[in-house]
């Protein structure tokens, strides 16, 4: 929870495995220190061909990813007040404001209603470019409205996260968030509407202590940092180095906590397989 | 019980209302701790250990018992006051399993029509390996989802420390009370001045910027209400305090007597579902 929150997400830089496309050509590959070919890793889904790592992309490449083709964008308009007035090394509307101009988007989730191998779903999508994905009350509110449009179409529901988790400069107002998130889930699986949760790297916070766990399947990415807290601050506290692979996605699946670890490229076909299990084949 | 008589405490320094001083009078060592408001409030006080799956967590007390004749169960994070209590208690910082009992207490509750009483006092969900490989983020998310379709009256209320997610997995009341030198934030002072001044000795400037006081909380709407403490604080009149406590879970729970149990899910579903600051911009 943004107790251990960080600005930017900390493990990019760690694991050096920037997701922010460099001017260059190539790129070297965090998980086999390879040199790759910009053009044959965009090829490939930015999933590294000789040892499958998985780079970090963005909501919309993400969007791309699952959905057939057009989707319908909601709620584009939604703004914090910044409640706090907060203010930090610049206040934060301003840094709203550039993050905005930087990223294109007006906070950290995009959500969307499209379609997936025919099958109408709502997708949201955390942009981690944004504040490290953070939710605040915007994304609080997107993801609400997205579960309540679920709700009223009976349409399936998919979150994409890749988050450090609750926004510090929204306070509390960015917990309670989890709350009003998860009394929309209680609602959609009382409505038996399927929810499936996508987790990427990294999840871990708030985020992952409430909607992201919450899937009736939680699929990730392989290599994922999945976790409550963050990996520094479990090392602070236990003042130990963490065994290696420590709250990655083949960790979590083996101490019982994903239904799977899907590739990048089979993701859509697996959620695909699982909304037909669910609600019956598109007709 | 392992409440201990303390010593006449000292005050924290600093203006009365900062924010910097309700953070040391939330966390003052002679503040009454949940078993000690608990042992006061509740008679006949029994309680209950174990998740079912895998241990019994100290960091979390349960039980059921008597409030002003109220059948009531209660879920409570507790510190340890002595060194030895402390670590029995690991500091309040509650583990999975903590968190799983304490669902399974609100549930047992449900099932016989009794309301629940839920005191917040932690500086956060335990933060460490085992924790993690138990499912410390599913713990939590799965209690907020379970809070929220709860049948009967959930009353929290923070009593000291209402520190991030691990507070928030027993804040999911119909109401939410926090006493008047309690703190709710989303991440402590000290972890938030060290990101953005790069400096955790500037926790007091952090600890404004986050408005994470009771009159905070009260203006932003996340909280109902503010529970008075003694003069000086809660820490100089442990019966005092209670006595205050009481009023303003009796008055909490009696105007639940009527709700229907969907009207309570619905009452707080609609209650979390308002909170939030955003504007549209066309
Ligand atoms: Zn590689």
């Amino acid at each position: 929870m943004a107790w251990f929150t960080r600005d930017k997400p900390s493990v990019s830089t760690q694991r050096g495995g920037r997701t922010v496309k460099t001017e260059g050509l190539w790129e070297k590959c965090p998980g086999c220190s390879q040199i790759l070919w910009r053009k044959t890793l965009e090829e490939n889904g930015e999933v590294c061909p000789k040892c499958g790592y998985h780079f970090k992309i963005d909501a919309f490449a993400r969007l791309k990813l699952l959905l057939d083709g057009e989707w319908v964008e909601h709620d584009k308009g939604l703004r914090s007040t910044d409640p706090l007035e907060f203010f930090d090394a610049q206040p934060y509307k301003q840094r709203l404001a550039n993050m905005e101009s930087r990223t294109k988007l007006p906070d950290a989730a995009v959500s969307v209603t499209g379609t997936l191998n025919r099958r109408k779903v709502n997708v949201c999508a955390l942009e981690l470019k944004f504040i490290g994905g953070s939710m605040g009350c915007v994304v609080g509110e997107k993801i609400t409205r997205a579960i309540e449009r679920s709700l009223a179409e009976k349409t399936p529901l998919v979150i994409v996260s890749a988050s450090g988790g609750a926004r510090m400069q929204e306070g509390a107002v960015s917990l309670m968030q989890m709350a009003k998130i998860t009394a929309g889930l209680m609602r959609l699986d009382e409505a038996g509407i399927p929810f499936v949760s996508v987790l990427t790297d990294p999840t871990t916070g708030g985020v992952t202590a409430s909607f992201a766990m919450l899937g009736d399947l939680n699929i990730a990415e392989p290599g994922a940092l999945i976790g409550f807290a963050g990996p520094r601050v479990i090392e602070q506290t236990i003042r130990q180095k963490l065994p290696e692979g420590f709250q990655r996605s083949e960790f979590l699946l083996e101490h019982g906590f994903l239904d799977a670890v899907v590739k990048r490229s089979e993701l859509k076909s697996f959620i695909s397989r699982a909304l037909d299990f669910f609600a019956g084949p598109v007709t | 019980m392992d409440s201990e008589t303390t010593k006449a405490p000292e005050q924290p320094a600093g203006d009365a209302d900062s924010p910097w001083r309700r953070v040391q009078l939330a966390r003052h060592p002679g503040r009454p701790h949940s078993l000690d408001y608990i042992e006061r409030l509740v008679k006949e006080f029994q309680e209950l250990h174990g998740d079912r799956f895998f241990g019994d967590d100290p960091a979390i007390v349960g039980g059921f018992g008597l409030l002003e004749g109220r059948p009531v169960m209660v879920v409570a994070q507790q510190k340890g006051r002595s060194t030895k209590q402390k670590l029995h208690r690991n500091f309040g910082m509650p583990k999975p399993e903590g968190y799983r009992k304490a669902l399974r207490l609100m549930k047992l509750a449900e099932k016989f029509s009794r309301p629940v009483i839920a005191l917040l006092d932690t500086p956060g969900a335990y933060p460490g390996i085992d924790a993690e490989e138990r499912g410390q983020a599913e713990a939590i998310a799965v209690n907020l989802r379970e809070m929220t379709r709860l049948k009967v009256p959930l009353v929290s209320v923070v009593i000291g420390e209402g520190g991030s997610g691990g507070a928030l997995a027993l804040g999911v009341g119909n109401r939410v009370l926090m006493l008047e030198n309690a703190i709710y934030s989303v991440i402590s002072p000290e972890s938030c001045a060290a990101i953005i001044y790069r400096d955790a000795g500037l926790a007091e400037k952090a600890a404004s910027a986050l408005r994470l006081t009771a009159a905070d909380l009260l203006h932003l709407q996340l909280v109902d209400e503010i529970v008075p403490e003694p003069a000086g604080g809660a820490q100089n009149d442990y019966d005092q305090a209670a006595a205050l406590l009481r009023d303003a879970l009796v008055r909490s729970l009696d105007s639940f007597a009527a709700a229907s149990p969907a009207d309570l899910v619905e009452q707080r579903y609609d209650k979390f579902r308002r909170m939030g600051s955003y504007f549209t911009d066309s």
